[in-house]
């Protein structure tokens, strides 16, 4: 039996492959034992613990800081104002120059002379506990003159308006207008246009671990390490050191285990910047723990979004153009380093994205008010764009009585349709709305579901069916960031030797917070090199040791960590069988590698095992024939080029019903069908799509935080901010389409945010499926039991 | 009343003696004194059900009993019932099934379950959902969760037969 040669086989098709196969991730035992390494678990030698003492105000002058009590407690080490943290780290302005015309007033680690948000730090309190760090917060007296707070983002840009920061001249920190095609002649020409306004609760990212980091500044070696719950270790250092005068090389990022981030743990925030100065002014180790009340009020916000939309259709179903007015309000601050006008700036380039119409005309705001800060969390912008393109694509098939499946059917870009590119100008190389679609039909059975809504309603039991297509930006290029001047690489590297007993280490720039980095690693080298998975160990989240690289956020880390990975492994095995040439007396090409040995290519006949290679090259390199030098490691980094994001794409279904009653919604069942091209491992993509799917159900209907007129936070604890539960969750259906990128040897394409992108448009258009026939119509999340009731008009 | 005061407890099977301060929450006990971190802090305030051990073999939430109030009491805790073996079928359904993703709710979630499996060997998805419910999970979405569940009060109903 002849084979094909080693050469000529992908990754995917290599014998014992481990590509597009379910496996456990490896070292799950620790988390299963409780045996993780958090960074809330750490303790280091003469360690001690930061609490901040936070404004009650929403907006206020600093009158005075008196701390004397304080300061005279047992155990309290330090008491830090801003004005004294000042000397030891620098402020810094959170906007990139690529979005243009953004603007931020310089932020501090704790504020000097005035507090723009409630929960803002004014004072750092160190102790010998946290217990007693808190005991002191109490005895210390802040003098403050409350200015009038800006709440509302609708009258953000009033003149009667107060300006937040007086250097910006007003609250516009960012606004964007784009047109193309011709919406009013398009619109004119339109048998309908319908218009509607679209608003989002303001809510945030709830990791069960909070924000944590441990600094530690070691004065003798004059070096930071920073233990932190991050998802981009390298861009940690490189802030660090930017702003406590530090070289780069002076700073090591370490990160372990991660309770969770979701977006949450890739930025900057004031209070873990605080934390690295207090440890090179106090010169010790010093921890930081967020309790949960402190989350809520400084974890950033997101998709506080009101957004009106109009979209023109023809009486054959022809969507003719869209436009949206979005406003968002995003905090007195614009958030470091990625900015907090990203999230409109992706609402603009996504709204309509699905669709063929070319007329398309966008504007979107971005003003300051003094709330807590707005970044970027999971699914950035996707949701907003999702449901007010979807919400306005259901307004349009009712308006015309066409079924919104039907009107889907006739709009959605060809899937042989491609290349080709949105009217905002967004590249898709390769998208496969209708397959989807039709996957997704057949999976939920939809005729039948529709005659099962028909046969209920006339029993008085309301359900309602809602479809909701979307696009996913992933594997971002440096189109993100990196061309607006931000230090946030797009590229990634990874590492990969083979050790002396033929087992494999491999050091990944990507970072896990258990989306499953560790385990697609192991999977691409194992497969690639012809080793099982048990022998490759893979080291990550730590900058001394990784290469240098982004991490894992915006649905990156399998597309451009796992081809790095991909690549690095090629080379070794390259490596490898180079040896094993010379050791057999063979050439490379007649050589593979297969269960742990080299092998005869031609018909698999082990040659010689890899840990029998791995001692002659380590320990009898005398007996290799004379210039050979064997190379048992290589490194390979990637970036993409081609596109600047590899755009996914999928469909979501709801299924659910409403108690008219009491407003209550029930969630049935869901349904997804999405592409992120080439899958590594099934279950890891199932799990981050049902997760991201329950993420989105949560903003649907329950996630808000409360904000009153004065800028008070009134919901800041998970007894009255409510977050999905197992026993109001439904099962969700997964299925997939695939569609490499050809960009990349792997094909692989993210899928961590497509589940949140799409949930939410899927459950207001079932919800306006229920409520239609009642005369009601919905466009606002959550979908709460009040707002239920208040559109049908029983409260 | 701030002077330490002393308690003995087992804890995991083990006799601990120690001074405590009276305000002292168990779950900083077992985490801060005790050096037992697999017991997890979410919330503080009782909802989010990551720092959920064992007491005198009910579930409890750590973060809202004192540890004084533990006098005298046994105390499991997820290293504990790692140890012993107790749970190692669920362990291993969660691992089979990637109910975990970031890991942190995932020894309060083995707790829980555990406790409903020794209540009602054979429950359905919902009593699974409904005795899960006070046990927050942001990565999973929750159903890879009850489907380890399932399986595991499935393998034991067979072992069982």
């Amino acid at each position: 039996m002849t084979r094909p040669t080693a050469d000529s086989l992908s990754v995917l098709d290599r014998p014992n492959s481990y590509i597009g196969k379910t496996v456990p991730r490896p070292n799950l035992d620790r988390l299963l034992q409780g045996r993780g390494q958090y960074v809330s678990d750490l303790e280091l030698p003469r360690m001690a613990h930061v609490v901040f003492l936070r404004s009650p105000h929403a907006h206020a002058r600093i009158v005075a800081i008196d701390a004397t009590a304080a300061k005279r407690l047992p155990g309290v080490i330090s008491v830090v104002t801003g004005r004294e943290l000042e000397a030891v780290i620098t402020p810094w302005v959170g906007v990139l120059s690529h979005l243009k015309g953004l603007k931020s007033a310089p932020q501090r680690a704790i504020a000097v002379e005035q507090v723009c948000w409630q929960g803002e730090a004014v004072a750092a309190i160190v102790a010998t506990s946290r217990a007693v760090a808190e005991d002191a917060m109490e005895h210390i007296a802040v003098d403050y003159e409350e200015l009038e707070a800006v709440t509302d983002m609708r009258t953000a840009l009033d003149p009667s308006t107060p300006v937040i920061h007086a250097s910006l001249g007003d609250n516009l920190a960012f606004e964007r207008a784009y047109h193309a095609g011709d919406v009013d002649r398009t619109f004119a020409e339109s048998d309908a246009v319908i218009e509607s306004e679209f608003v989002f609760g303001r809510h945030t990212g709830v990791t069960l671990e909070p924000r944590a980091v441990v600094a530690d500044w070691n004065a003798a070696e004059a070096r930071l390490t920073i233990y932190q719950g991050t998802q981009a270790p390298h861009m940690v250092q490189n802030i660090a050191a930017l702003h406590l005068g530090l070289k780069e090389s002076q700073v090591r990022v370490v990160c372990k285990d991660v309770g969770g981030s979701f977006g949450i743990k890739v930025h900057i925030y004031a209070d873990e910047m605080a934390t690295y100065a207090l440890s090179k002014l106090l010169r010790r180790p010093i921890k930081f723990v967020a309790d949960r009340v402190e989350s809520f009020n400084t974890d950033i916000h997101a998709r506080d979004h009101r957004c009106k939309g109009r979209i023109g259709v023809k009486q054959d179903g022809t969507i003719t153009a869209f436009e949206i007015d979005d406003l968002t309000g995003i905090g007195p601050y614009s958030m470091y380093p990625r900015t907090s006008a990203i999230e409109a700036n992706q609402v603009v380039n996504l709204v309509g994205g699905p669709y063929v119409a070319q007329n398309y005309r966008a504007r979107a705001r971005v003003v300051f008010q003094n709330k807590n800060v707005m970044c970027q969390y999971r699914a950035v912008g996707h949701p907003i764009a999702c449901s007010v393109t979807e919400g306005l694509v259901d307004l349009a098939a009712a308006r015309i009585g066409m079924d919104p499946v039907e009107i889907r059917r006739r709009n959605l870009i060809a899937d042989d349709g491609y290349p080709c590119a949105s009217p905002s100008g967004m590249k898709f190389e390769q998208l496969s709305h209708h397959a989807s679609l039709a996957k997704l039909l057949q999976m939920m059975d939809y005729d039948a579901l529709r005659a099962e809504q028909t046969a209920l309603r006339l029993r008085g039991i309301h359900r309602g069916i809602g479809i909701a297509s979307f696009i996913e930006v992933t594997n971002p290029s440096a189109a993100f960031y990196g061309v607006g001047g931000a230090k946030i690489s797009s590229q990634d590297g990874v590492a990969v030797r083979l050790d002396a007993q033929g087992s494999v280490i491999c050091q990944t720039s990507i970072t896990e917070q258990g989306q499953g980095s560790e385990s697609l690693t192991a999977q691409i080298v194992g497969s690639v090199l012809g080793v099982s998975m048990e022998r490759v160990r893979v080291t990550l989240g730590d900058t001394d040791n990784t290469p240098y690289g982004g991490g894992t956020w915006a649905s990156r880390g399998a597309g451009i960590g796992g081809e790095a990975a991909l690549q690095a492994a090629k080379a070794l095995r390259k490596n490898i069988l180079d040896v094993a040439a010379a050791i057999l007396q063979s050439t490379p090409a007649e050589l593979d590698i297969a269960g742990n040995s080299i092998v005869s290519a031609s018909d698999a006949t082990p040659r010689i095992e890899l840990n029998e290679l791995a001692r002659i090259v380590y320990f009898r390199p005398d007996t290799l024939p004379p210039g050979i030098q064997p190379e048992l490691m290589a490194t390979r980094h990637f970036v993409p080029r081609q596109y600047p994001f590899a755009f996914t794409n999928g469909v979501q279904a709801s299924w659910l019903e409403i108690d008219t009653e009491t407003g209550f919604i029930k969630l049935l069942k869901h349904w997804v069908v999405e592409d992120c091209g080439t899958i590594i491992n099934p279950q890891l993509v199932d799990e981050q799509i049902r997760g991201g799917v329950v993420q989105g159900l949560g903003a649907a209907l329950f996630e808000k935080c409360i904000y009153d007129e004065r800028g008070q936070l009134t919901n800041a604890n998970m007894a009255d901010y409510l977050v999905p539960m197992s026993g109001e969750m439904p099962d969700i259906e997964v299925g997939h389409v695939v569609s490499p990128t050809q960009e990349t040897e792997l094909g692989a394409k993210g899928a961590g945010e497509a589940g949140t992108a799409g949930a939410a448009a899927a459950v207001a258009n079932a919800v306006n499926d229920v409520l239609r026939p009642f005369g009601a119509i919905i466009t606002e999340i959550p979908l709460t039991p009040q707002v239920i009731l208040t559109a049908l008009g029983r409260i | 009343m701030i002077a330490p005061i002393p308690v003995s407890l087992l804890v995991n099977g083990e006799p601990i003696e120690a001074l405590v301060a009276p305000r002292l929450n168990l779950a900083d006990f077992l985490r801060e004194t005790l050096k037992l971190t697999g017991t997890h802090v979410g919330c503080e305030h009782g909802v989010c059900g990551a720092c959920t051990v064992r007491v005198d073999g009910e579930i409890v939430r750590s973060c809202l009993l004192l540890a004084v109030q533990a006098q005298g009491s046994s105390v499991e805790t997820i290293e504990g019932l790692s140890d012993s073996g107790e749970i190692a079928d669920l362990q291993a359904a969660f691992r089979a099934r990637n109910a975990l993703q970031c890991g942190y709710c995932t020894p309060g979630m083995l707790i829980t379950a555990q406790d409903l499996l020794r209540q009602s060997p054979t429950p359905d998805r919902a009593a699974i959902r409904e005795h899960l419910s006070g046990n927050y999970c942001r990565c999973t979405g929750y159903q890879a969760i009850v489907d380890a569940v399932e399986a595991t009060a499935k393998t034991r109903a067979e072992q069982a037969a």
